[in-house]
């Protein structure tokens, strides 16, 4: 393999993985949130300042990084509780927004100027970079997928899905919504802490405006692409999107048209996703793959 | 207290542009429940526009006509194009559609007009105002003025003419007003005629106001009016007009005062989950 293909290929399953997590708290629990980048920027500037201030390496971080990014997304998770729908979806800019300001304005975490030296990840006293690295976040995709998996079909799980489909009749049942909301949520924001941290050392250099916002819109047209609410949806949504670019390159001014074009396509003839209810994708692999293997693996 | 005053002057007119930039959002938000992120992206092609037709005209009143114009129909082919289609789906799917279409009319504005920063050489026709110390500038007295007017014209039109009363149904009720015989996708089509036509001015002045138009330009304004109209109360028009003084004030006095050191924009977001704590249906909200 080429190095340029590990490279589109390994910032490809970095984004599966925020996706993942994204996922979870938009497809799985209901909640739209357009400011995940800065829960990604959260889990980057963690896993950064205990690198190179603390003198940690990638895996005594990690934790503390996981820890840290979900603490965090609860906090922020609350305020978001009282709002909903629309209102929820301009508060979640607005933390983008503020956490943005606030690494990019604070000269402990390096102002304007990021954070740069960020060290490799050593696996067995090994370096990992390249293919190394690829495997790596392969394998935190897998972890990612397993974990999903595993919540589709707990009491949890479940208990999300109830509540995204109808809260009062979900509510009257005995199940809380702000135990299962704030649940998902702090498991979306350190898959996305996870992610971040990933991005950091594998860029070893940060800045807070690589977690704007259009960074967040990303996000969120990666999970509605794949299909909200689906196991594989953000995978390939995740793969598309992140493989466009990279096809587009060679048209390098209309780049961003065309992309933005396809999206708009895409939403207005496909807006469940390419996974999602009443799709495409759903239906051929359905014809392919005869019984309800489909729905159950999806 | 001189320099207090004038940046009283100042907060008053950029809280007026926010008011002309986020008018037709909560006009829009009133009648469809979408938030028309793309709103941003008629005001910038209002600029563009208004840029265009007076660096060919020399008529300011002409480029405000014909921006108006042009953004008025590009208003109305967003509406049928890409979010007609769309009602039917949760609101997030109208949202990311109307996020592409400002990305894609951002890109579209660069690979015309270029990259760099145009300057928008038009003399406003006012005088400058002397107000005892105080002198106030041609650009600012149109801000001012435009803003009245517009503020005016509207209240007029949604408060006394059928056109707003049938506004005003659609937006209680899409349903019952269709089923009492209404032709409510027209009213739909006039409102975004009145809300882009608002937008081109704002696009128009800011421009002015700043001597300045580029591809980005609706960026900031874009999530800024959405975080206007949720302080002002999602879709109470009153509501918005008042938080967008209040915003404008805010910034230019703490700004100007109180040395912080987050950048504006950040500030209205803070503000905006500040009130959304204390009353989550927004200042003039009512739920």
């Amino acid at each position: 393999m080429s190095g340029y293909l590990i490279t589109v290929l390994t910032v490809i399953s970095i984004q599966a993985i925020a996706a993942c997590g994204l996922n979870v708290i938009v497809g799985f629990a209901g909640q739209i949130s357009l400011g995940h980048a800065a829960f990604m920027a959260l889990g980057a500037y963690a896993t950064a300042m205990l690198c190179t201030k603390a003198g940690m390496g990638f895996w005594s971080a990690l934790p503390l990084v996981l820890i840290l990014s979900g603490s965090i997304g609860l906090l922020l998770g609350l305020p978001s509780l009282r709002v909903r729908e629309d209102f929820l979806a301009i508060t979640t800019i607005g933390i983008n927004f503020i956490v943005e300001a606030v690494f990019l304005y604070t000269p402990f975490f390096g102002g304007a100027l990021g954070i740069s030296g960020i060290p490799r990840v050593y696996f067995l006293g090994e370096p990992l970079k390249g293919p190394g690295f690829l495997l790596l976040c392969l394998g935190f995709v897998a972890l990612v997928m397993a974990i999903c998996w595993w919540f589709t079909r707990s009491f949890a799980g479940l208990a999300c899905f109830s509540l995204r489909e109808e809260e009062a009749a979900a509510s009257s049942l005995g199940i809380s919504p702000v135990r299962f909301k704030l649940l998902a949520f702090v498991m979306g924001t350190m898959m996305a802490g996870l992610a971040g941290a990933l991005y950091a050392h594998y860029m070893r250099m940060i800045n807070a405006t690589d977690f704007n916002f259009p960074y967040s819109v990303m996000m969120l047209s990666i999970v509605v692409l794949g299909g909200m609410g689906t196991l594989w949806g953000p995978l390939l949504g995740a793969a598309v999107l992140g493989s466009l670019p990279e096809i587009f390159r060679p048209l390098v001014d209309y780049r961003m048209l065309l992309y933005t074009a396809l999206l708009l396509l895409m939403i207005r003839f496909q807006p469940g996703g390419l996974l999602g209810e009443p799709s495409l994708g759903r239906r051929l692999l359905s014809k392919m793959i005869p019984g309800k293997r489909v729905e159950e693996a999806l | 207290m001189e320099l207090f005053l004038e940046q009283l002057l100042n907060g008053l007119a950029i809280g007026a542009l926010y008011a002309l930039m986020t008018l037709g959002l909560a006009l829009v938000y009133g009648i469809l429940r979408i938030l028309h992120v793309a709103h941003a992206a008629i005001y910038s092609v209002g600029a563009y526009l208004g840029l265009w037709v007076f660096s060919w005209s020399g008529s300011l009143l002409l480029a405000a006509l014909l921006a108006m114009a042009g953004c008025a129909f590009l208003g109305v082919a967003i509406e049928r194009l890409v979010y007609f289609p769309l009602l039917r789906y949760p609101p997030y799917v109208p949202l990311i559609a109307s996020i592409a279409v400002l990305l894609g009319t951002e890109e579209v504005c660069r690979l015309i007009a270029g990259p760099y920063i145009l300057s928008f050489p038009a003399q406003v026709p006012l005088p400058s105002l002397k107000l005892g110390p105080l002198l106030l500038s041609p650009a600012l007295l149109a801000v001012y003025i435009t803003t009245g007017a517009v503020l005016l014209g509207l209240w007029y039109v949604v408060g006394r003419t059928e056109l707003g009363l049938a506004m005003r149904a659609t937006s209680q009720s899409r349903v019952m007003a269709e089923a009492l015989g209404m032709n409510t996708h027209l009213v739909i089509t006039l409102t975004f005629v009145l809300g882009s036509a608002i937008a081109a001015l704002a696009g128009i002045l800011v421009g002015i106001y700043y001597n300045q138009v580029y591809p980005t330009m609706g960026a900031v304004p874009a999530y800024k009016s959405l975080a206007i109209i949720v302080v002002g109360g999602l879709g109470s028009v009153s509501g918005s007009v008042v938080a967008s003084l209040l915003l404008g004030l805010a910034e230019t006095l703490l700004i100007g005062f109180a040395d912080i050191p987050l950048p504006r924009d950040a500030l209205a977001f803070m503000a905006m989950i500040g009130v959304l704590m204390w009353r989550s249906e927004g200042l003039f909200g009512s739920r």
